[in-house]
């Protein structure tokens, strides 16, 4: 326990630059948006307290936009606005915009009839009613409003990571991605600590007396300008082209971590999610993305994978493995899954992957149209029921087309019947599912078996990814020996990290490589 | 000074007010009086245009206020409102300050008046920075009052102003608000459903029942010439008393014989009413009392006398 809140401590240390700008990031953005919600709500909050007629469509509006998912609200922003801080901090406003929106109507409509009768009775206009008599007296209730806003964003901010947005997210969901409880932490911690001060500082605001109150309304839009303009603060270092990394890539040692060390690669770099990292790249918001070699999306958006010419990438081949048991129970399975060894390169594999993620084919169209193509398919024999061999997949494109294929192959070849248990979430689940007798085989990668399910020590990892082969040698032995499970051929292709940019600009800039990067990005 | 005529307000069935009339001279001190309900508040908030009628029209100084801006009308006219409705979010002192800030007061005009106010109403000027739920129900009233009467406009409408305070309070207040003379100079209509507080305050009584007036007059007029059973009822509980206080030494001075005896308590004005000379017996313990009218003529009666004065005037206006 004690070990464990020191690494906490040293991650921290160690990480201390990226973690300000971090927080900064979140304040940032939790007030920037936070500025504009009241900017707009508390106007229309006035609003439907003077026509009360509309206040039902309005909080309504404001109260179905808060029950959008977060993720799906940012989702919709990236066709609007493109990626980075505009879409994060519009999502974090239309947040924000209810209890704000609410609480203004509130106050203003529970202040005392008699109350505003006298300041009628007495000559003010409906403007001098408003400022010195309805705001004032609405002011704790508001002020409540704002500090649930205030707390609200403050939590949704660490989602705005996923939109290259920055915050503490960029450590919360890259710690959820590298397994690494420290880099979690780092982000939640400071994350629950922020929405905890807000909180508390706002709580004492919000119990001030009405002499106070209104010295500290004038002081309040100042504050909350200054607390936006943390996030201009830590601006990064400006370079020639702008890199989208997932924030998994970024803490690993095969990643951008690896960059930095090995080429040293210096690179503008924001951090986004997977899901739209790509289409980015394609609208020209980036330039360098970290993707998957053999991704569809590769193909849709024109891209090209840069040649990793030092080798920081370990191999990722992908083969069936296989129980040892369920080979000798079913024979004639190595011999038939080994039909589609070295029948798929990257090209071949990006290619249908392009199909099913982009084009929305089946993977099983896909698998029978590529066996067709490749004079393997046979039509199903008749099966005996009582031997069925048991497929499993991931939860990705890829996996569901190399099932579909392997299922056909068995039904065509063999007289097995076939199951298959696709979509088993990630690595940790289908491996388990293998172990346990669940599955008989599925298709894993070789860096996968390497890095997530060995867990070798850097010292190994260091000498075996040097190549495919010692890659391929070292889990194939080491699986036999420690869960008797064997790996069939490597199918071909080689789905690792790997740099990509828009071919033409890595054409007319002439990058064919990572080196040729850095050489480029150095340059002048 | 007002005149409102023929005024009718109906929210959509209710007719709260139906076609009422009257007329307050100026300086004088209208009441209305009726039980909850009949459309006191109604009438009164038309006034100063917080309600717009349903049809008729009302007329101060002879202009018609449907003409002017609401803003500048309510500036002129004191407004005091049951709950006091003084800004809990202000101190006394900007309590007071609202009106002469709409106005456009220099501070030391504001101050100086407040000053002022603060004293004639009998509040300590430490309260000055105190928020009014630091004060007592009769110490917000007066705030209350003092905020209306700070740009000393020269018409006060006040709705049920002490509806809210004990009996002991509300007595205290009375004798206070009679002596006051910043009141003096004004034309006040005041809301009441206290007959006593009307009687003791009304220059005037409009006696109202459903939106209408039944009977408008001073309180002679009411006690001893109602024009049906409604008023009569009304007034029955406490007639013996209101009668006192309706009645003024001066309106019985002829039938008071003078005794010429000497009477050492001091002399009480034949303008008091009934009342106050009954008290005066008590107050002094003496067998006769001395009352002047006019300053020079002096009379000198006991208790037998004033009570057979009284029985006379009594069948003197009922044969009337
Ligand atoms: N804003 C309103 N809407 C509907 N009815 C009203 C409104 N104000 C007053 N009334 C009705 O009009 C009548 C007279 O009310 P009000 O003038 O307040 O009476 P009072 O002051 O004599 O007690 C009552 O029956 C009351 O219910
Ligand atoms: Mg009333």
């Amino acid at each position: 326990m004690n070990e464990h809140q020191q690494t906490l401590l040293e991650f921290m240390q160690q990480q201390a630059d990226k973690l300000a700008v971090q927080t900064m990031q979140h304040i940032g953005l939790t007030f920037i948006s936070l500025f504009f919600a009241v900017l707009i709500g508390l106007p229309l909050g006035i609003v439907i307290a003077r026509k009360r007629q509309l206040s039902g469509s309005v909080l309504g509006f404001a109260g179905v936009l808060q029950t959008i998912p977060s993720i799906a609200l940012l989702g919709f922003m990236i066709p609007l606005l493109g990626i980075g801080p505009k879409p994060a901090i519009v999502a974090l406003l239309l947040y924000a915009l209810l209890p704000i929106i609410r609480n203004t109507y509130t106050g203003i409509t529970g202040v005392d009839a008699a109350v505003k009768e006298a300041a009628t009775a007495m000559g003010m206009s409906k403007w001098q009613i408003l400022f010195k008599v309805e705001l004032p007296l609405a002011m704790p209730v508001i002020l409540a409003g704002i500090r649930t806003a205030t707390v609200i964003n403050v939590g949704v901010a660490t989602l705005a990571s996923f939109i290259a947005a920055g915050g503490l997210g960029e450590f919360i969901f890259g710690g959820i991605s590298l397994n690494n409880t420290n880099m979690i932490l780092a982000g939640a911690i400071p994350a629950a600590l922020l929405a905890i001060i807000f909180d508390f500082l706002l709580s004492l605001v919000q119990k001030l007396n009405f002499r106070k109150l209104k010295r500290s309304s004038y002081a309040l839009p100042i504050v909350l300008l200054l607390l936006s303009s943390f996030y201009f603060i830590p601006t990064a270092y400006g370079s020639k082209l702008t890199a989208g990394f997932t924030p998994e890539f970024m803490g690993r040692q095969d990643g951008n971590l690896g960059l930095e060390s090995k080429y040293g690669l210096k690179i503008h770099t924001i951090v986004i999610s997977d899901a739209v990292m790509y289409k980015a790249a394609y609208q020209k918001e980036l330039d360098v993305i970290s993707g998957y070699s053999t991704d569809g999306r590769l193909k849709a958006y024109g891209l090209v994978v840069l040649d990793d010419d030092k080798g920081i990438f370990p191999p990722y081949y992908a083969a069936p493995i296989v129980r040892n048991d369920a080979l000798k129970k079913f024979p004639e399975l190595e011999r038939t899954l080994n039909l589609l060894s070295g029948k798929i390169n990257d090209s071949v594999m990006t290619d249908l992957n392009y199909r099913t993620d982009y084009l929305h084919q089946s993977p099983e169209r896909v698998a029978k149209d590529f066996l067709v193509n490749h004079k393997l398919f046979k039509p199903a024999r008749k099966a005996n029921e009582e031997n069925i061999v048991r497929i499993g997949s991931k939860i990705f494109g890829e996996q569901y087309i190399l099932a579909n294929m392997y299922s056909m192959l068995i039904k065509g070849y063999t007289n097995y019947d076939v199951s298959t248990k696709t979509g088993l979430g990630g690595t940790k689940i289908c491996f388990d599912a293998l172990t346990n007798n669940q599955i008989d085989f599925y298709p894993e990668y070789t860096g996968t078996g390497l890095l997530a399910i060995l867990q070798a020590s850097s010292k190994t990892i260091n000498e075996v990814t040097k190549n495919k082969d010692s890659t391929y040698n070292y889990v194939q032995r080491e699986f036999k020996k420690q869960y008797q499970i064997s790996w069939l051929k490597p199918i071909g292709f080689n789905n690792a990290y790997a740099l990509m940019m828009r071919e033409q600009q890595a054409k007319s800039l002439n990058i064919k490589t990572i080196s040729n990067l850095k050489r480029y990005l150095n340059s002048k | 000074m007002i005149k409102v005529k023929d005024i009718s307000k109906h929210f959509g069935k209710v007719k709260a007010v139906d076609t009422i009339s009257f007329e307050v001279q100026e300086q004088e001190n209208l009441i209305l009086l009726g039980t909850s309900g009949c459309g006191k508040t109604t009438t009164l908030k038309m006034i100063n245009r917080l309600i717009e009628p349903t049809s008729g029209s009302i007329f101060i100084n002879g202009k018609n206020i449907a003409d002017e801006q609401p803003e500048t009308l309510r500036r002129g006219i004191g407004y005091v409102l049951q709950n006091n409705g003084l800004f809990p979010h202000y101190t006394v002192a900007e309590n007071i300050a609202v009106v002469p800030q709409l106005l456009k007061w220099d501070k030391k005009k504001i101050a100086d008046r407040t000053a002022e106010l603060m004293e004639k109403l009998h509040l300590s000027s430490d309260y000055l920075h105190a928020y009014p739920n630091e004060l007592s129900g009769g110490q917000q009233q007066r705030i209350g009052l003092a905020r209306a009467l700070v740009s000393d406009p020269p018409v006060l409408l006040m709705d049920e102003p002490f509806g809210a305070l004990d009996n002991v309070t509300r007595a205290s207040i009375h004798k206070e608000f009679k002596a006051l003379d910043e009141l003096k100079r004004k034309t006040i209509i005041m809301v009441t459903h206290d007959v006593q507080e009307a009687f003791e305050l009304g220059d005037r009584i409009c006696l109202m029942d459903k939106g209408k007036i039944i009977q408008s007059g001073t309180p002679t007029d009411l006690l001893f010439s109602p024009p049906n059973n409604f008023v009569k009822d009304f007034l029955k509980d406490q007639r013996l008393q209101l009668e006192f206080k309706a009645i003024r030494l001066l309106d019985i001075w002829d039938l008071l014989p003078d005794l010429h005896k000497t009477d050492q308590s001091p002399t009480i004005s034949a303008n008091t009413n009934l009342w106050t000379g009954l008290e005066q017996f008590k107050f002094t313990d003496s067998e006769t009392i001395s009352i002047s009218k006019d300053q020079n003529e002096i009379k000198i009666i006991g208790f037998e006398q004033l009570m057979s004065a009284f029985n006379q005037y009594k069948n003197k206006q009922g044969h009337e």
